[in-house]
């Protein structure tokens, strides 16, 4: 486990991604690269699709990325980094590369992962290609000015998905993502959130760790788009994981652990209020979807203690012989 | 000296681009199954299977995955191939797009199919002009030996300097991938030696970091394009370069065109792909006649060799360009690209054919050659369509 001065001392010393780019005040996608990259020790190829951290950060002819980087478009970069890893092991096999491991990281929004990248994420995770996932999953098409995907969870007010005199936010409940990454069986899958870094850090250490592939699905505050104060980021993020909306767990082989309980669980409503994107929540005639959203939360969270506790004793075994 | 060929093998197109794909020994070969196509891969990964190459083989779970897969390992530093077709070759347009704009040298074997609706798994050249404008090299083999030598010349086009561009090998659905023919397969050693070793300005596994893919804005975008088709025109000369050095050293040569009894012709056929055999057989028996008739065949599609096309054309009087397929609307591909840059005597005339691997017979081609000796008026024929003028005689 690096602590926060050894993340800031790697980033000091070998800047993976630097500042300059245009994206947003509070927006939660460059603490996201940086802790993933800074919890890296080896070198990285890092591929990304289409989305806000791909256009903020290379416009040409500028850079904000340190590391080799490549993007091809936005639903494939699951198969961009298949085409990568499958370079690798060629090259290597026929000893065309020196130097130390390299890891292939992939980012990619929650369009690119949950939508349009969904097919391309799924073949490379039955395929087991070493490498790793992030999705930073900030909850809609942000890029593209806030239209709905299918992260975008239940009531929330999007662009394509607007409160009017007959729309009331979206219809539908958000796709369990994790859940869906969880069923190709690979070795590590998690969810965090740029509030609890170095819950963030420990799972990105894991992950890269691994033989196979890894997927971590991030939450990233997006203030145009959630409709809260820049300076509120890093408090909504952290709101989203107490108020149990955003869990914080891991699966290791198929094996389900809450890495965070909240001491104090906030009421849902209070991270509701931060944001514009639920406001249409407060009128009395909204209190059955802030009640359906909150059953929604409450049953993910029952699930995962449950299956928290059937992995107890497989993380104790796991822990007994490591000692 | 040391042969440099095999013995003749009997091979079909399928199998004989397999070969190729073997003896080059790619770095990565991603592939996805579709119909015809699937002699290349399933030869390959039987070739995989049994030791003969170590390709590492990535079975993808589309042909947009597979062509993605491609530009990644490309650009990552490793020579790579896949084949595709029809609907594939469909799926995979908006990378093949990007590949060439990012200049990812993938050779791609298509067996060349029509495209849906109505779905047709048979051979027609839809799906190769789907790729018309996609920036990419693109050849069209004749038979069986051409889709072998244009393989074992693709790298050398694709990985060239001033080319980096990815190269599409056609060759028709069923009557070259899948018929068998006699192929002249060079040694093993002697086409790694001609390939020569990978190399690309930028690896993203080499020592050099950089961003590849960027977001380029009005002010710069324009002069990226333009550089990107410049590159596809210098392609023209490479390919000659390529087929020079083929030539010297294996004893073939593979042009950008074929002429075919031109000697005097004053009636030409152009036309692309596999009927190109079943028109030589038609000239020949023509030509017995004391007609003066000659077939141009177009093996090299993007870029379009317009000077070359019009020198093997020389003082011909009439021309039949026939396209095995169409572009509604409007004249068909070949048509359009011939008129576009020809500025000869000869008047050209628009022929359909073959769509959705309708049979061609020498007769037919016979009818088209009878059909320019009178004057016609401006139009498309369309060649052995039922319930219309299915002789081509005005």
């Amino acid at each position: 486990m690096a602590s926060l001065k050894q993340l800031a001392l790697r980033e000091e010393e070998r800047p993976r991604f630097t500042g300059g780019h245009s994206l947003c005040a509070g927006c939660g996608i460059p603490t996201i690269v940086r802790t993933v990259f800074d919890s890296i020790p080896g070198p990285v190829v890092a591929v990304s699709a289409t989305g806000c951290l791909e256009v903020a950060t290379t416009r040409y002819p500028f850079t904000a990325w340190g590391v080799p980087w490549l993007h091809v478009a936005f639903e494939n970069a699951a198969a961009v980094a298949s085409g990568v890893e499958a370079a690798y092991r060629a090259l290597a096999q026929r000893g065309r590369l020196s130097g130390e491991r390299v890891t292939i990281v992939v980012f990619a929004g929650d369009g690119g992962t949950y939508d349009i990248g969904l097919q391309a994420l799924s073949g490379a995770l039955e395929r087991g290609h070493r490498f790793l996932y992030v999705c930073y999953d900030n909850e809609a098409y942000m890029n593209t000015g806030i239209q709905r995907s299918g992260a975008t969870p239940f009531a929330a007010s999007t662009t394509t998905s607007p409160v009017g005199s007959v729309g009331r936010g979206k219809a539908e409940v958000r796709k369990d993502l994790t859940a869906i990454v969880v069923a190709h069986h690979i070795p590590y899958a998690a969810q965090a959130s740029t509030s609890h870094w170095q819950d963030l850090s420990v799972k990105v250490e894991r992950a890269v760790a691994q033989e196979g592939p890894s997927f971590l699905n991030i939450l990233s505050t997006c203030p145009p788009g959630w409709g809260h104060e820049a300076r509120d980021g890093a408090r909504v993020a952290r709101l989203a994981v107490e108020s149990r909306y955003w869990p914080l767990f891991e699966v290791v082989d198929g094996h389900y652990r809450l890495t965070h309980y909240p001491q104090h669980p906030m009421a849902l409503v209070e991270w509701l209020e931060m944001q514009k994107r639920f406001s249409h929540l407060r009128g009395i005639a909204s209190v059955d979807l802030e009640s359906e959203l909150e059953r929604e939360i409450v049953a993910q969270w029952q699930e995962l203690e449950r299956r928290t506790a059937e992995s107890k004793a497989w993380f104790e075994d796991r822990a007994t012989e490591s000692a | 000296m040391a042969r440099t060929t095999l013995g003749q093998e009997v091979l079909t197109g399928g199998e004989a681009t397999a070969h190729a794909m073997r003896q080059i020994r790619p770095d990565v070969v991603p592939i996805y199954p579709i119909t015809p196509q699937t002699p290349i891969i399933q030869t390959f990964s039987r070739f995989v299977a049994d030791g003969r190459v170590d390709t590492v083989l990535l079975q993808v779970e589309s042909e947009h995955s597979a062509m993605s897969a491609a530009v990644g390992a490309a650009l990552a530093g490793a020579r790579t191939m896949t084949a595709t077709a029809s609907q594939g070759l469909a799926l995979m347009i908006e990378v093949l797009y990007i590949a060439s704009g990012l200049r990812a040298p993938v050779v791609m074997a298509v067996g060349n199919r029509a495209l849906s609706a109505p779905i047709n798994i048979h051979g027609d050249h839809s799906d190769g002009m789907l790729a018309r404008d996609s920036g990419a090299v693109q050849i069209f083999a004749q038979d069986a030996q051409e889709a072998y030598d244009l393989m074992v010349m693709a790298p050398r086009i694709a990985e060239h300097a001033a080319v980096l561009l990815p190269v599409l090998v056609g060759q028709d659905g069923f009557s070259v991938t899948h018929s068998a023919e006699n192929v002249s397969l060079l040694r093993d050693e002697e086409v790694q030696d001609f390939v020569g070793p990978y190399e690309i300005p930028y690896p993203l596994l080499g020592d050099r970091p950089s961003s590849q893919g960027l977001f380029a804005m009005p002010d710069s975008y324009y002069e990226l394009k333009v550089r990107q088709a410049q590159a596809l025109e210098a392609a023209e000369q490479v390919f000659a370069d390529v087929g020079r050095a083929f030539a010297l050293r294996f004893g073939r040569h593979i042009g950008a065109v074929e002429a075919y009894r031109m000697d005097g012709a004053e009636r030409a056929i152009v036309l692309i792909g596999s009927t190109a055999g079943t028109a030589k057989d038609a000239v020949d028996a023509l030509r017995q006649r004391g007609e003066k008739v000659g077939l141009v065949v177009v093996r090299l599609y993007r870029p379009f060799p317009h000077q070359v096309l019009a020198e093997a054309l020389g003082g011909v009087e009439r021309v039949a360009v026939l396209d095995r397929a169409v572009s509604p609307g409007t004249y068909p591909p070949l048509y359009s690209d011939i008129r576009a840059g020809y500025a000869g005597p000869a008047e050209l005339r628009s022929y359909v054919y073959g769509l959705g691997g309708r049979d061609t017979a020498p007769e037919d081609i016979e009818r088209v050659y009878r059909d320019l000796l009178v004057p016609r008026t401006a139009g498309i024929r369309y060649l052995n369509l039922m319930g219309e003028d299915q002789h081509g005689e005005s």
